[in-house]
């Protein structure tokens, strides 16, 4: 009856509608839980801060994930590089609850990713269409969110991403039976994933949004988009007061269709992260991983 | 004879599987409405499922939502409830290590996270109590310890309690929502039929 798979597509199932936040201490990580996180991405450096740093960005220290696993009792969640099959058994041998196969990190292959059916541990991978995101699902993905362009605090990446993927799974859906051969062919997709998202009009898996998110206004944008969930990366810890920042945007993802309560809850959080524009920024992390 | 009154479900709907709930009871006929905020808890109901998910979170938003003391009452005078994974935690009036309230209306101890990490959530078949065989689905998730006072096991697997009922509140450490198999949110839905028809 084990089926590996299905148990990891269905922890993400319990992670929907929740918010998962980047944090790299322990106390950030018992912050971002007592704000309502529904899980933390364990990491040495936000991408903000990775993006301002520069050079190689590899999976983080073990001890430093352990300590943020001892503080927190939600699911914990750690990336690493886009096909670096030795940091992923890593972190499965320390029992991370969810890998993140991420293009925020260097990647360390050009060509292939982590066959990821070969982990009982499961991984959640950036996707900026319909085609990326099955392709990772087909190697093993249980989650899929989008790669928007992480660090910058500008929300426009993931927008497009999510729109992107959202109109295509409803072409597909609009599709005749004997045109799916063709979208396959398209998509470059497995026919029996194709197949899958015609049938039902969404993903066989969980799908979140990711990638500049900053504000309760964005987190509720992205669900009403059609996000499950967000993850908030740099948006809260370089914000003026992240905790109230935090809990506001978990508030913001439940009644994302609200916009009185979204009125209130966008009220007095003090500064937003700075943020960067798309253009003025020199590396593209969404280009990485297709 | 009166035609019985077909119960109608609030779901609970601030975070986790709740859609997963909505869809079962789809299934089997029974309406359901979420509940996101306190207008929407004010709407009538015969029921109350509280879904999977991440128990802290739940807890938290049903303190700043001011949802907490009014689901608590209402359970309190009888109003029927199933909890999944989430959801029993958050009806234990214990659980191993914590000391605070959460809705604490369910004579049961229990141990979050007991079976570890994700690596440790598996799925498996057991009988439950004037069910049968039932498919369980284990996604980090807790087990009871042990029921006391009015509680009573309705189902275990390896030595441990995984479902349990104290009158019209019933919990499962496991996910019915997540299978196929309907006879656990029917069991539910009778117990809902029965309060809505005016059996209190």
């Amino acid at each position: 009856m084990e089926n590996r798979q299905e148990l990891n597509r269905n922890l993400a199932q319990m992670l929907k509608g929740g918010v998962i936040m980047d944090v790299t201490t322990p106390e950030q990580a018992k912050v971002a839980e007592e704000a309502g996180a529904c899980a933390v991405m364990a990491l040495e450096r936000i991408p903000a801060d990775i993006r301002a740093a520069g050079g190689v960005a590899r999976m983080s220290d073990p001890k430093m994930i352990k300590g943020i696993q001892q503080a927190v009792s939600i699911p914990v969640m750690a990336k690493c590089r886009i096909g670096h099959i030795a940091e992923a058994q890593i972190l499965e041998a320390i029992e991370i609850d969810y890998i993140d196969e991420s293009e925020v990190l260097s990647p360390a292959d050009n060509v292939y990713h982590i066959d990821k059916t070969k982990f009982k541990v499961p991984f959640v991978c950036g996707a900026k269409n319909l085609s990326e995101a099955l392709r990772r699902i087909a190697e093993g993905a249980s989650m899929i969110r989008t790669k928007g362009e992480p660090g910058t605090g500008d929300v426009v990446q993931a927008v497009q991403h999510m729109r992107i993927m959202q109109s295509e799974i409803r072409r597909l859906a609009n599709l005749a039976e004997d045109e799916l051969y063709e979208a396959a062919k398209q998509l470059q997709a497995p026919y029996n994933l194709v197949k899958y998202v015609h049938d039902n009009g969404k993903l066989p898996v969980v799908n979140f949004a990711a990638g500049g998110v900053a504000t309760p206004a964005d987190a509720a944008l992205m669900m009403q988009l059609g996000a499950e969930g967000v993850f908030v990366g740099s948006g809260i810890f370089k914000s003026g007061n992240p905790a109230k920042r935090a809990a506001a945007i978990v508030q913001a993802v439940t009644n994302y269709n609200d916009p009185k309560k979204l009125a209130e809850l966008s009220e007095d959080l003090g500064p937003a992260m700075v943020g960067i524009n798309e253009e003025e920024i020199k590396v593209l992390m969404a280009e990485r991983g297709k | 004879m009166e035609k019985s009154k077909h119960p109608t479900i609030a779901v609970l709907a601030l975070q986790g599987a709740f859609v997963e709930h909505e869809k079962m009871l789809r299934s089997i006929g029974i309406d359901s409405f979420e509940v996101r905020q306190l207008a929407d808890w004010q709407r009538p109901k015969d029921g109350l499922i509280i879904p999977g998910g991440e128990s802290t979170v739940q807890l938290k938003l049903l303190r700043d939502l001011r949802l907490l003391e009014p689901i608590r009452e209402a359970i309190e005078s009888g109003l029927p409830v199933f909890g999944t994974c989430a959801g029993l935690i958050l009806l234990a009036k214990s659980v191993e290590g914590e000391d605070f309230d959460r809705l604490s209306t369910m004579d049961i101890d229990v141990r979050r996270n007991a079976y570890g990490r994700q690596l440790g959530s598996f799925s498996t078949e057991a009988d439950f109590r004037g069910i049968g065989r039932v498919p369980m689905t284990f996604i980090r998730a807790p087990y009871i310890n042990k029921v006391y006072g009015r509680a009573e096991s309705l189902a275990t697997v390896d030595g441990h309690i995984v479902a349990a009922r104290q009158h019209n509140q019933l919990v499962t450490a496991f996910h019915p929502e997540l299978n196929g198999d309907t006879r656990i949110h029917e069991f539910f839905a009778g117990i809902a039929t029965n309060w809505a028809n005016g059996h209190r």
